[in-house]
């Protein structure tokens, strides 16, 4: 528990010292966070070693309730994640946001408070620790993605950021509110029947949508695109990968307290998953803007998160605990999966950002040239997050597929094949999305004199890449490391029974992961894809003397330029159009006429369906009609006092009556 | 014990070796049936085995505009395709490899190959090839999930979650799950056709690159790499095929007679390929999807029956 306090100080602390140092501040933060990543990553690995955990409370009652902080395994779980983008991030800051530009030092500071805060929220052990923690986080994100607030698209972000926090929180406050009327603030388990009556309805439907709103939940995701594209990347970066999850570990911390829940709870996080997950993809698809573009991939993967969340959640209603254990399990594991592929890919289009001073995946191209190590780095990441074999986005979608298989034999097997076929199409759209991203941005031939003009970053930015593209290869290679501290996360939130062996030759225990899934096998296929990867690709490239520095081959013309490539617009206009009924994409073109037709200009763009569509105009609208009220706003104090006079009055007779 | 385990051993050579030796003989025969439908003589059966020998002595030339990555997607797909033809029975004995789940990997293997050979087309900075790199993700958005229902109804029906024991699974013939199983092999042979570039969906011997698909995405490789790319796509009809015949074997006493069974079927399956690819024309474009939904359909309408 020091240990934790220790690293939620050191973290907090760390951009204080920069505020005064001439030079170096950005130096002293990351050795800050490094130390504190080291204390929490200890504590972290204690609780999810085994170690007991009376000893891991703290000993004082500073809000009048025993125990404000306590770090469990679901806890210790979320806590690496935190602690690794965070030391991270402030690395990468280092060369991407140094000291000589406007504002380095305050970003410093809230970048250490946000991490401090999400330390002691991860640890929150009641509901008001928890709320604190909660706000501390969205207030110091708010200062974060505003950085650049001199232009008024960051500005407009941050307040529409601002409104769904605050908007959220609310909700939580109500929801915390409902729960603690029954049984206070501190996290009581709930009594059995509590989840089905009308008072566990709204606190279920409230905590969702709060939680919802900071995770990204597709109806509730309006926010992410806007502000994960204004934001630094590293703040991106530690946004999309960490940030949001909150609201999956706020989920969890309610599931964890109920014993009982609905069967229709499970239900609608699959629904909600599989549409999050379909919707966030389809409209990445169709974007240009590659920070954007990877906002909309982090709504996809909370909804593949939700997919294992709500699998899981049905196992646990109908009394299945393999598939509580494989949904739950996939879900953890993909929470700190996401966390890794996502923060690289931020940081890589960070870099490329650096590079090219574009986020237009139009004007890139061919960087993979002039930026092999952000190319690598970056691939890694796309490969990672299509959930493709052998890196880590495959294990836990893996895992969550192996709960929907599992859940097939179950006689409410609706569920269970919808999540099926959503993330076989989630896991298409992904890979053709990627394939366009890599494609586009790093292959072929620049389209633009900057993406020519591009060159690699510095260390301090590549280094955190390639620790985060290492991290991602090795939970790919050897997953089956992580099964004992994810079997203790997993069984922290109550598993419905024990585990029946299924078929004969498997042992069965009580909540084993490794009994229901043979992580240990994907190493022993990893490996060989690899090693026979590598030697096809050597062999392929030895042999007689290639001929090299031809142009391509384009059907006999023999002098491609690069703006006939094939953008990304073209790449993704097969899908796009095909889904114009949920995409709703702007095209702006003039057909072309005669026989020598003037040149044309040809645009398309996908808004938000829910931003720039529903919200914002739904918004004017009741702005415009609430005008009316402005006649009793004059601004004259007279009138004021006159209003709070007859109020008075009013309840004066009120009372009376 | 001793005598089982050398049968095993022998089950696992006779299916590595399968695997690496067999699949350039399956375009043979389905080039040699179409030649013979069409009234010529056509190139040998093993006219495949001559080119990859051929083509690994050649000369390769590479685009200025080409990385690394342009080598890696068909050494990608060769890697995965091999290891995927370990995930899948060949007939009725199990795989060499097989666990709880492992048809996730196997359908996932095919991803990754798909990926390698979408970023290895993109590389060049070809039109045409970006275009084939378009196609080939449009459609796999409605063969994946195909895929996975089809394993869904067969995971259903046998009550396995591994595939050696849903394909190989006995008395399919015999039960309610007759039906289901037809329309998932239905579907299937949509998804088959589709990711092998056959026509209805493909034409592998257009010579019009506005229209392909697969082959555009390759016009740039040449000596070892396209070696391994034609390669790669014989491996993907061998273990793609696998997967139908499988269910449909009919069980014998003896293994050698399922070995036998099990080429005769897949020798079958080209001859079928070779007559849909005589006598059909290939689909418009746009028409590809409607062909395609109508996989998903089967495979979706087979384990609702399943259900009922």
């Amino acid at each position: 528990m020091i240990l934790l306090a220790l690293c939620a100080l050191l973290a907090a602390a760390s951009g204080v010292p920069g505020l005064w140092l001439r030079a170096g501040g950005g130096r002293t933060a990351c050795w800050m966070l490094g130390l504190a990543a080291l204390a929490g990553l200890a504590a972290a690995g204690l609780v999810l070693g085994g170690a007991p955990l009376a000893s891991q409370a703290l000993p004082h009652t500073p809000l009048g309730t025993p125990g404000f902080l306590r770090l469990d395994a679901l806890g210790a779980w979320f806590l690496p994640p935190v602690l690794v983008l965070s030391c991270c991030g402030s690395v990468y800051a280092l060369g991407y946001w140094g000291d000589p530009r406007e504002g380095s030092r305050r970003l410093r500071l809230l970048f250490g408070l946000t991490t401090a805060a999400m330390v002691v929220l991860v640890a929150a052990a009641q509901a008001l620790t928890f709320l604190l923690a909660w706000e501390v986080m969205a207030v110091t994100a708010f200062f974060m993605v505003t950085a650049e607030d001199r232009d008024p698209a960051t500005r407009r972000a941050g307040w529409v950021y601002l409104i769904a926090t605050h908007s959220g929180t609310l909700c939580l406050f109500a929801g915390f509110g409902l729960l603690a009327a029954g049984s206070g603030f501190l996290w009581l388990p709930q009594a059995p029947g509590f989840a089905a009556s009308q008072r566990g309805t709204a606190v279920f439907l409230l905590l969702l949508l709060g939680f919802g709103l900071k995770a990204g939940i597709f109806p509730l995701h309006f926010w992410l695109p806007v502000a994960h594209a204004a934001a630094p990347s590293h703040v991106s970066s530690f946004m999309s990968g960490i940030l949001i999850k909150m609201g999956i570990l706020g989920l969890l911390r309610w599931l964890c307290l109920v014993p009982d829940p609905p069967v229709w709870w499970g239900a609608l996080l699959v629904a909600l998953g599989a549409s999050s997950g379909l919707l966030g993809v389809a409209f990445a698809l169709a974007q240009h803007d590659l920070k954007r573009l990877l906002a909309y991939h982090s709504i996809e993967n909370i909804g593949i998160i939700l997919l294992g969340l709500g699998l899981g959640t049905l196992g646990k209603s109908t009394g299945h605990p393999a598939l509580q254990l494989l949904g739950y399990a996939g879900a953890l594991l993909h929470v700190l999966n996401h966390s890794l592929f996502k923060g690289l890919l931020f940081l890589g289009a960070g870099s490329v950002l650096h590079a090219t001073g574009s986020r237009d995946l139009e004007r890139m191209g061919g960087l993979a040239k002039a930026m092999p190590f952000t190319a690598g780095a970056f691939l890694a990441g796309s490969w990672a997050i299509c959930g493709l074999p052998p890196l880590n986005g495959f294990v836990s979608e893996w895992l969550i597929y192996l709960a929907a298989f599992h859940g097939l034999a179950f006689t409410r097997s609706a569920w269970s094949v919808l999540s099926l076929a959503a993330l076989a199409m989630i896991g298409a759209l992904a890979a053709a999305c990627f394939a366009k991203v890599f494609g586009v941005a790093f292959l072929g031939q620049p389209r633009s004199p900057e993406a020519a003009a591009a060159v690699e970053p510095p260390r301090s930015m590549r280094a955190p890449m390639g620790f985060l593209a290492g991290a991602c290869a090795a939970i790919g290679v050897a997953p089956a490391l992580l099964v004992p501290a994810l079997t203790r996360a997993v069984a922290s939130t109550g598993l419905a029974g024990t585990i029946t062996p299924r078929g004969p030759g498997t042992p069965g225990g009580p909540g084993e992961l490794g009994n229901l899934a043979h992580l240990g096998i994907l190493t022993w296929i990893a490996l060989p894809l690899l090693a026979g990867a590598g030697l096809l690709w050597a062999w392929s490239r030895r042999g007689v003397p290639p001929r090299a520095g031809l142009p391509t081959w384009d059907c006999g013309y023999a002098a491609p330029v690069p703006r006939i490539q094939y953008t990304a617009s073209s790449f993704a206009d097969g899908l796009v159009s095909a889904m114009r009924l949920v995409l709703w994409p702007q095209v702006r073109w003039r057909r072309l006429l005669g026989l020598f037709p003037s040149p044309r200009a040809y645009s398309s763009q996908v808004p938000d369906p829910v931003l720039d569509r529903v919200a914002g105009p739904g918004l004017d609208l009741a702005a415009r009609a609430l005008s009316v009220l402005r006649f009793f706003q004059s601004g004259q104090l007279p009138l004021y006092l006159l209003y709070i006079l007859l109020t008075l009055v009013a309840l004066l007779v009120w009372m009376v009556a | 014990m001793t005598d089982s385990t050398l049968i095993r051993s022998l089950h696992v050579l006779l299916h590595i070796l399968t695997a690496l030796l067999l699949p350039p003989l399956i375009p043979g025969l389905i080039n040699k049936v179409k030649a013979l439908v069409a009234g010529r003589q056509g190139p040998p059966v093993l006219q495949l085995y001559y080119d990859l020998a051929k083509l690994t002595r050649k000369q390769a030339v590479f685009s200025r505009s080409t990385t690394w990555v342009f080598l890696a997607g068909p050494a990608a797909v060769v890697a995965a395709g091999l290891v995927a033809a370990l995930l899948v029975p060949f007939g009725h004995a199990p795989a060499p490899i097989h666990f709880q789940g492992d048809m996730i990997l196997f359908a996932y293997l095919f991803g990754l190959a798909r990926f390698a050979t979408v970023l290895s087309a993109l590389d060049t900075g070809s039109s045409f090839e970006g275009m084939g790199a378009a196609r080939e993700v449009t459609f796999s958005v409605l063969t994946e999930p195909a895929l996975f229902l089809g394993f869904a109804a067969l995971a259903k029906a046998s009550g396995s979650l591994s595939l050696s024991g849903m394909l190989a699974s006995p008395g399919f013939a015999i039960s309610r799950a007759t039906g289901p199983l037809i329309l998932v092999l239905a579907g299937w042979m949509i998804v088959f056709l589709t990711e092998n570039s056959r026509i209805p969906v493909d034409d592998p011997t257009t010579h019009l690159e506005l229209t392909m698909i697969h082959e555009v995405m390759v016009l740039d490789h040449s000596g070892r790499p396209l070696a391994l790319v034609l390669y790669g796509a014989s491996l993907k009809l061998l273990v793609l095929g696998a997967l139908i015949v499988g269910p449909l074997l009919p069980r014998t006493s003896h293994p050698g007679l399922d070995w036998a069974g099990f080429y005769g079927a897949m020798a079958l399956l080209a001859v079928a390929v070779g007559l849909v690819e005589s006598c059909t024309a290939r689909l418009r474009m746009n028409r590809v999807p409607q062909f395609l939904v109508a996989g998903l359909l089967a495979t979706a309408f087979a384990f609702f029956l399943l259900q009922a």
